[in-house]
């Protein structure tokens, strides 16, 4: 292959280093690759979903040093030196989930399933502020991901009763915490 | 504010059934482990990318894949001459004389079709591949406007079909022109409903592996899948035995995987031309311009009778539909219509006539609704426009015109019947939830003192369920397949344990909620705990007849199968147990995971003591009967007739009917055409309820897509066919901060047709919201002299009617506007 093909088709490799879900990694990858594709692909945290592959909806949402971010919109050696978390940081397993995860269940503030990673790592972005949000608030803060099924009310729910519970509240029908 | 549910519940005296719980499907979804199509890696697996076509109407002349054929990791490029030599053309539910390929074949007849597959090693080389393809186009003139397509000097689509008219027919049921002649009012309107599509998150994908005995697997997230499996192994050349089709859960759906045949047969095609497993998988501009699953496009000349009383008298609709290039399932989205054709009123003067229009555009399939719920819009809006001429109340000429409660089973004009319902008693609890004197005092207030327009919409809609595969050829006049079956089944299997495996033979994982159906049911059935029921899927080489989701059918069909293989065990069950406790069989009842003698439940034996004896000690069973604790039940459609042989009614086809009525208030900012809600009611009678909570997801799921169906959602294309809505920032679906938290209320009138009484509810949530909140748009600029006529409705139509209003009444005095 020309030098010029390998330019434009992104031959080029690199080897990134960085921490994901408290682990650290270390491989070599195309300079194209993007960051979801690298999770997805190279270690297997299918978690993260595509749903439009160009910064629209949201659904490959990860925390990157502990902020969201859009993991189809970055490559994968931006991530050099940085933290990454997917949900598979909150609990792989079924039958033991997080708090945030378990909310979730408990409010049906799912129903596919395909955006619904993106929205608890979210959730977990903003109950770490600390702050108590309205539920008008909470739709603002979860406004850039996109949910094709839910109707966002029971995810807006989730939010009030995963924050209420990890702040230690609990209220008389569960944890709900629906504001307005 | 939290999701409100009230329920008007009948007293059922169901265990689980109809109680709130926890969805069996989610704790694998939270974890991140839906395994979903993109998750799926098979070893050697090669990956598809599609070149598409930039121009609406062409001959392609040829496609050069020398450059991409050197780039290393290619593997091969295929087009529609190699489907044309090796493949057949693909299911089709439409006139035959309209072929369609996975690949175009001689010709493009939309911006977005595919021209040629490129299979490499990664995805990211097969769209290098894409980007090297040479293909050379001669154009044709595009037809993208359906009125002017059905001229006869019209450039045709399909040289085979002889005109782009795909379906021309009137239908007419009592007498129309004597209802029109002897009404008092006749409202006339112009509607134009604009496409929009089902737009899951998760695309549309296949993997399809050439496995060994020559048999081809091929994973997919098509719903249908063990119901047309046959036709793809048709269109692949393929012995139908030899084709396995597995199921992959969907990531949503919403009719847009109902049978997204295409995509796996693409994937198996290129599977058997390279000898190794492919992965094609649509990215979001694959999904938007060719999903085949764009939704009705249509054009109304409607008119509605009235007397004096307010009672309607008669309906005159002549309808286009832009059905774009194919047509995949007929007219099968008019059939939706007839289903419910006189709505939830009981006139009985019906004409339609139809013409399905073929464009340069993307094909249609299904989208929530499926057509009925367009035919849903225009009925209320003619309502709606009857009630304002003659001084009614929405909610007063509703009433005024329902089907009573005691008149069920009710034949409508068409022949389809209602099985059963309570519509004024769907309203009153509408009416129950919200203060609508209330409101309709503070929207007279806030207009007059502080220049606030604040509108009320109301609406009702039938929601048909559980379709009849007749539907899908009764309107045209010569079908390829006049099926009639759309059965569901399911097996049941108690293992040796005790523990239940319930098996459906169709893939359905999506927002459904299947899995808790089945797991409710089956805990209703036995009284287990719902959450101790392990639910895995057939392939279609194990399935048993299986029709899939769609139609909003799932959870009645399946309910009726899982409860006819439930009753097989349990007559099993009691027979082991009669003969080893020395009882008669008819002195046993099974409560609670135990066999016991009524009346004296301390002799018993449970499940697992059963389950021991039937799997391990034959010598212990009765005279005959095998080892073993599985049986399977094929639920049929629960009542369908077949159409008249000379046409004068369709038969009953849709006859599980559900109702619905919405109460939205909204705010419009007339400056900005900006809307907001401040509050929303829903009221559902989806008969007998499984399970409140997944019920009421379908409903605010559904609202939500029909108020982006109304505000927000339209697939555009411009006079040359070119596809303007290729991604979320130009297609716009609703987000968090769009719709309102809807307050849910169920009423329930079971079925009499259906186990438990259970009727679908995946659908009235879209075919309702768009007429509730067009009202709600025309009563808030009402001062403007609003009226929505097209959908959607952008907020530069809604500045566009207070500014022409605001012109004409430019002598009247306007009250002072609030300070913004
Ligand atoms: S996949 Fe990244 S935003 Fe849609
Ligand atoms: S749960 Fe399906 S997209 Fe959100």
């Amino acid at each position: 292959m020309t030098t010029s093909t390998a330019a434009k088709y992104g031959t080029a490799r690199r080897t990134v280093t960085m921490r994901v879900n408290e682990r650290g990694v270390t491989r070599e990858v195309s300079t194209r690759t993007t960051l979801a594709d690298f999770l997805r692909d190279e270690l297997d945290l299918v978690s993260v979903h595509l749903g439009c592959e160009h910064g629209e909806c949201g659904c490959c949402t990860v925390l990157f040093d502990g902020h969201s971010v859009r993991s189809c919109l970055m490559l994968a050696v931006q991530g050099d030196g940085h933290a990454v978390e997917t949900v598979e940081s909150l609990s792989v397993n079924p039958a033991e989930l997080h708090p945030i995860q378990e909310s979730f269940a408990e409010e049906q503030g799912l129903q596919c399933g395909f955006c619904t990673p993106a929205m608890v790592l979210r959730t977990k972005e903003i109950i770490e502020t600390g702050q108590e949000l309205t539920d008008a608030e909470v739709r603002h803060e979860i406004s850039g991901i996109l949910c094709r099924c839910t109707g966002y009310q029971n995810i807006v729910n989730a939010v009030q009763s995963a924050g209420a519970k990890l702040r230690g509240e609990a209220t008389a029908d569960g944890a709900r915490g629906g504001r307005s | 504010m939290t999701t409100e549910h009230t329920d008007t519940a009948e007293k059922s005296g169901y265990r689980y059934i109809g109680k709130d719980r926890k969805r069996v499907e989610d704790p694998r979804l939270l974890v991140g482990r839906g395994g979903y199509i993109a998750d799926l890696k098979l070893p050697g697996m090669l990956h598809a990318a599609i070149l598409r076509s930039p121009v609406s109407h062409a001959w392609i002349r040829s496609v050069d894949a020398t450059e991409a054929l050197k780039l290393p990791g290619v593997v091969a490029v295929l087009t529609g001459e190699d489907c044309k030599a090796k493949m057949n053309p693909c299911m089709n539910f439409g006139p035959a004389t309209i072929a369609q390929y996975p690949l175009a074949v001689d010709k493009v007849r939309y911006v977005g079709e595919a021209v040629a597959a490129v299979v490499a090693e990664s995805r990211y080389l097969a769209e290098d591949g894409v980007d090297l393809l040479e293909v050379d186009y001669e154009d044709l003139p595009p037809v993208t406007d359906p009125t002017a397509a059905m001229e006869p000097g019209s450039a045709v689509l399909h040289e085979e079909h002889d005109s782009n008219i795909g379906c021309e027919r009137i239908f007419e049921f009592g007498d129309v022109n004597a209802a029109f002649a002897g009404a008092d009012l006749v409202v006339e309107d112009t509607l134009r409903w604009g496409r929009s599509a089902g737009m899951p998150m998760e695309t549309a994908g296949a993997v399809a592996q050439p496995g060994f005995n020559g048999v081809l697997e091929i994973y997919c997230n098509s719903l249908s899948f063990s119901y047309f499996s046959f036709l793809i192994a048709g269109a692949l050349r393929v012995p139908s035995n030899k084709l396995t089709m597995k199921p992959v859960p969907a990531g949503g759906s919403f009719g847009s995987k109902l049978a997204a045949h295409k995509v796996p047969t693409l994937a198996g095609f290129l599977a058997l031309r390279v000898g190794r497993p492919v992965s094609y998988v649509e990215d979001r501009i694959d999904h938007l311009g060719n999903s085949d699953h764009h939704g009705s496009d249509r054009f109304y000349e409607a008119r509605m009778g009235f007397r004096a009383d307010g009672t309607i008298v008669g309906l005159d609709i002549d309808v286009v539909d832009d059905y774009g290039a194919y047509m995949q399932f007929g007219v099968g989205h008019h059939g939706n219509a007839f289903s419910q054709v006189v709505g939830p009123y009981r006139f009985r003067d019906v004409r339609y006539r139809l013409r399905a229009v073929l464009t340069n555009k993307c094909q249609q399939g299904a989208y929530r609704g499926f057509g009925s719920e367009v035919h849903n819009w225009v009925l209320e809006r003619l309502v709606d426009s009857g009630a304002a001429r003659l001084g009614l109340a929405p909610e007063e000429i509703r009433r005024r015109n329902f089907i009573q409660p005691d008149e069920f089973p009710y034949t409508i004009p068409g022949g389809n019947v209602y099985d059963s319902g309570d519509y004024p008693a769907v309203l009153d609890k509408a009416l129950s939830m919200i203060d609508l004197d209330g409101w309709r005092a503070e929207q007279k207030r806030l207009w007059a003192q502080e220049g606030r327009c604040v509108g009320i919409g109301l609406a009702t809609t039938q929601e048909r369920s559980v379709f009849s595969s007749t539907e899908f050829w009764f309107l045209v006049e010569k079908t390829v397949l006049p099926v009639t079956s759309s059965p569901e089944s399911a097996t049941v299997t108690i293992d040796p344990t005790g523990q239940f495996q319930l098996l459906l033979h169709c893939q359905s994982m999506w927002g459904n909620s299947p899995e808790t159906v089945g797991a409710t049911v089956l805990a209703e059935e036995f009284g287990i705990p719902p959450e101790s029921v392990n639910v895995r899927y057939a392939d279609s080489a194990h399935a048993l007849p299986s029709t899939g989701p769609g139609g909003s059918r799932y959870t009645v069909m399946v309910a009726g199968a899982i409860r006819g293989a439930s009753r097989k065990l349990r007559k099993k069950l009691i027979h082991i147990a009669a003969h080893t406790l020395e009882v008669a069989a008819e002195d046993l009842e099974l409560v609670d995971a135990r066999v016991q003698v009524s009346g004296a439940p301390e002799t018993g034996l449970t499940l697992a003591e059963l389950a021991g004896t039937a799997y391990f000690f034959a010598l212990d069973l009765p005279e005959g009967m095998t080892s073993g604790l599985e049986e399977s039940y094929t639920y049929d459609h629960p009542y369908t007739t077949l159409p008249a042989p000379d046409g004068s009614d369709f038969g009953v086809f849709y006859p599980i009917m559900g109702h619905a009525c919405h109460i939205a208030v909204v705010e419009v900012d007339p400056d900005t055409g900006m809307l907001s809600f401040l509050d929303y009611v829903a009221v559902h009678d989806a008969g007998t309820i499984v399970n409140p909570r997944s019920l009421g997801g379908h409903v605010t799921g559904g609202a939500t897509q029909g108020i982006g169906t109304t505000l927000y959602e339209e697939l555009v294309y411009d006079e040359d066919g070119q596809f303007m809505s290729s991604d979320f920032r130009d297609y716009l679906i609703p987000t968090a901060g769009e719709v309102p938290a809807f307050r849910i209320g169920h009423v329930q009138t079971p079925s009499p047709f259906t186990e438990y009484g259970i009727k679908g509810g995946g659908e009235g949530g879209r075919m309702v919201a768009p007429a509730a909140v067009s009202a709600a748009v025309d009563d808030a600029l009402r001062e403007y002299g609003m009226r929505v006529r097209q959908l959607p409705v952008k907020p530069w139509d809604l500045v566009a009617a207070v500014q022409t209003g605001t012109d004409r009444q430019l002598q009247r005095r306007l009250p002072r506007r609030r300070d913004r």
